[in-house]
């Protein structure tokens, strides 16, 4: 008998071996801890403002004990904003995952496919031509989106959809409407062009359940979907003809995923607008937690949740007087962060290749 | 387990408009280890793909065990045969177990993620290819035998009577070309399975193969026992290529000795490096200036 191989991971496994399930143990921990600090500063961020309560009592409220002016406060003001930073990171992180999975590239992201700029047209159009409010932003920039990624979809669909030509496809659609942003923009009144700016920044100000409705509502749906096409998309890992040869029905399952992946940067962009960087940041940095081999949605998720909800807190409490868009908060964060990490990256490799040659020539004589 | 029949009949296969093989007829024999050469470009790869399901041909069929292979649910063709494309990507930062475990795809589900049947079946074929000792280190930091070493425990993991193999010892040098055949022929005598593997090295595939086919210009040529099939007229209508056939002093099998150029006046502008894998051949002939 074969010595048996241990695999990494946590293997749970009934007695007649007819079910089992194994997860990575290291994401789950990272997953856990994730969460728990989610909560930690969500219950900051509720508590938090003009009007400050301490952490006892916003946990009180939240379990139906609070008093009636902590009720309005957290349950009424404050807690839509935070359900709906908490979902659109949710959205966001687990979107991220899909796309730098099925793109095989650590820098896939929704807005790859054109997504994100074709939501911002959608929503140009609906605050610059029927001058809409907050309600028709959200329809307009949901429309917007997928329509231009059904459209970068269908282009680059030609036999299969291959990755690279999926992403040169959608840098041309980018082009293209970006510059009908521009156009819109330049030909709009003062008015609509700051409150275009103002989406274009993407923000959770004036935020109600209605937006927090669309987020969750994208994430209950569409989480699961994502979660069950997993094993799939690991095969997808191996190449388009090994993932087959291994029996994975390719086109439907990378079209399962692009979709649900969509429709999740969906609910996030008709919540709060274009918010740069979760998408792309939170998977590369849940993987550097978790160490395991792909982008895993769960942990870029939580990680998602975690930027937004501790973004949100900082744009909001940061500076005295004033409100900073948790967009401009996230790139921040998350772009420094990012470039930290590659430069860092970069510099360790550098030492490692500066070392090799003399290694190997000392072996080869 | 029971031997697998793969044959396709009057196939054409071809990539969009392109037709690379018209009226293709070929039979794998059950338990053989058949390789298939020819030139570049002759089909080979194309013919590998169909026969594994992965290219459905524009007209003709290829069948398993009786019924259309495209028919079959594609985890039921994933259960009989095994494919080890040349496309096949080590996914970042995987380790050689992980990677093995993958070949287990087939055969879960939803809710059977990892039963104790898959680790069993992973053990065995990384003990067969000999991989058990590297099963925690990273994919991407082996050298290119035990790499394929790996791959191919991937493929045994999948529990496959029949195993495709498209080109197992590209980029190995001449050691791990000769390590990876050898641990083909174990597991064709070993196991009571039939290999199919594409080879560019005839003397390679005379030796190893107990079926040869011979490909040109998306049509099959010759086959049969390698002794049988392998002449110089052969080599020379398919490869355009003068040569002696001569016994193999190992094996007695045959061997292609490509006849002498008569006269050379070229030099070397850029003198040949060689060497095993890993020794830093790349890095010398960067830097070194070319000659004359």
């Amino acid at each position: 008998m074969s010595p048996d191989v241990r695999l990494p991971g946590l293997v749970l496994r009934t007695r007649s071996d007819r079910l089992s399930v194994r997860m990575h143990t290291r994401s789950a921990v990272v997953v856990a801890a994730l969460v728990v600090l989610c909560a930690a500063i969500a219950v900051m961020t509720l508590g938090a403002g003009d009007y400050p309560i301490p952490a006892v009592d916003v946990v009180r409220t939240l379990l139906g004990a609070g008093t009636p002016v902590t009720d309005f406060i957290v349950l009424e003001l404050r807690l839509p904003r935070l359900v709906t930073a908490l979902a659109v990171g949710v959205a966001l992180g687990a979107s991220g995952a899909v796309f730098q999975s099925v793109t095989r590239n650590p820098l896939g992201s929704p807005d790859i496919i054109g997504f994100t700029t074709g939501a911002s047209t959608g929503a140009l159009l609906a605050i610059i031509a029927i001058g809409a409010g907050l309600p028709g932003q959200a329809a307009g920039a949901m429309i917007g989106g997928l329509l231009s990624a059904t459209v970068v979809y269908l282009l680059a669909r030609r036999g299969g959809v291959h990755s690279y030509r999926l992403v040169i496809v959608g840098i041309g659609v980018q082009a293209l409407l970006t510059s009908t942003n521009t156009y819109l923009l330049v030909r709009s009144n003062i008015n609509d062009a700051q409150r275009a700016a103002l989406w274009l920044a993407g923000s959770l100000n004036a935020r109600g359940w209605g937006h927090a409705a669309l987020a969750a509502i994208a994430v209950a749906l569409l989480l699961p979907a994502v979660l069950l096409l997993g094993p799939r998309n690991r095969m997808l890992e191996l190449g388009d003809d090994l993932a087959r040869a291994l029996g994975v029905a390719v086109e439907p399952a990378r079209l399962g995923l692009i979709a649900a992946g969509v429709g999740l940067a969906a609910g996030a962009a008709a919540a709060a607008g274009p918010i740069a960087f979760v998408a792309l940041a939170a998977p590369q940095l849940a993987r550097r937690l978790t160490r395991a081999t792909g982008p895993g949605v769960l942990p870029a998720a939580a990680m998602g949740a975690l930027l937004l909800v501790a973004s949100d807190l900082i744009g909001q409490h940061a500076l005295p007087d004033m409100q900073v868009p948790v967009g401009l908060v996230t790139s921040c964060l998350g772009g420094g962060y990012l470039v930290w990490l590659l430069a860092r990256r970069q510099a360790r490799a550098g030492r490692r290749r500066a070392w090799r040659p003399g290694r190997r020539t000392g072996a080869a004589a | 387990m029971s031997q697998v029949d793969l044959y396709g009949e009057e196939l054409t296969l071809a990539y969009e408009q392109r037709v690379v093989a018209r009226q293709l007829g070929v039979r794998i024999p059950p338990n053989s280890f058949t390789v298939l050469v020819g030139p570049n470009a002759c089909g080979k790869s194309t013919l590998l793909r169909a026969l594994a399901g992965l290219l459905r041909p524009t007209a003709g069929a290829v069948y398993l065990d009786g019924q259309v292979i495209t028919r079959y649910p594609a985890k039921q063709v994933a259960r009989r045969l095994g494919l080890l494309p040349q496309t096949a990507v080590v996914p970042d930062g995987i380790t050689v177990a992980d990677l093995v475990a993958r070949g287990r795809y087939p055969h879960q589900r939803l809710l059977r993620q990892w039963s104790a049947e898959d680790e069993a079946a992973v053990s065995a074929a990384m003990a067969a290819t000999r991989v058990t000792e590297l099963a925690d280190r990273v994919v991407d930091e082996l050298s290119g035998g035990q790499r394929q070493r790996v791959w191919l425990a991937m493929v045994l993991a999948q529990q496959t009577n029949l195993l495709l193999l498209d080109e197992p010892t590209t980029f190995l040098d001449i050691a791990h070309q000769v390590e990876v055949l050898d641990l083909c022929a174990d597991l064709h005598e070993h196991g009571d399975r039939t290999l199919v593997a594409v080879l560019h090295d005839l003397n390679q595939a005379a030796r190893y193969a107990t079926h040869l086919i011979v490909m040109s210009d998306g049509a099959v040529v010759a086959e049969g026992e390698p002794a049988e099939v392998l002449t110089a007229e052969l080599v020379s209508k398919v490869f355009g290529l003068d040569c002696q056939i001569i016994p193999d002093p190992q094996t007695g099998t045959p061997m292609v000795v490509p006849a002498a150029r008569r006269r050379s006046d070229r030099r070397f502008e850029f003198p040949p490096v060689i060497g095993p894998d890993g020794v830093g051949r790349r890095t010398v002939a960067s830097r070194t200036p070319a000659r004359g």
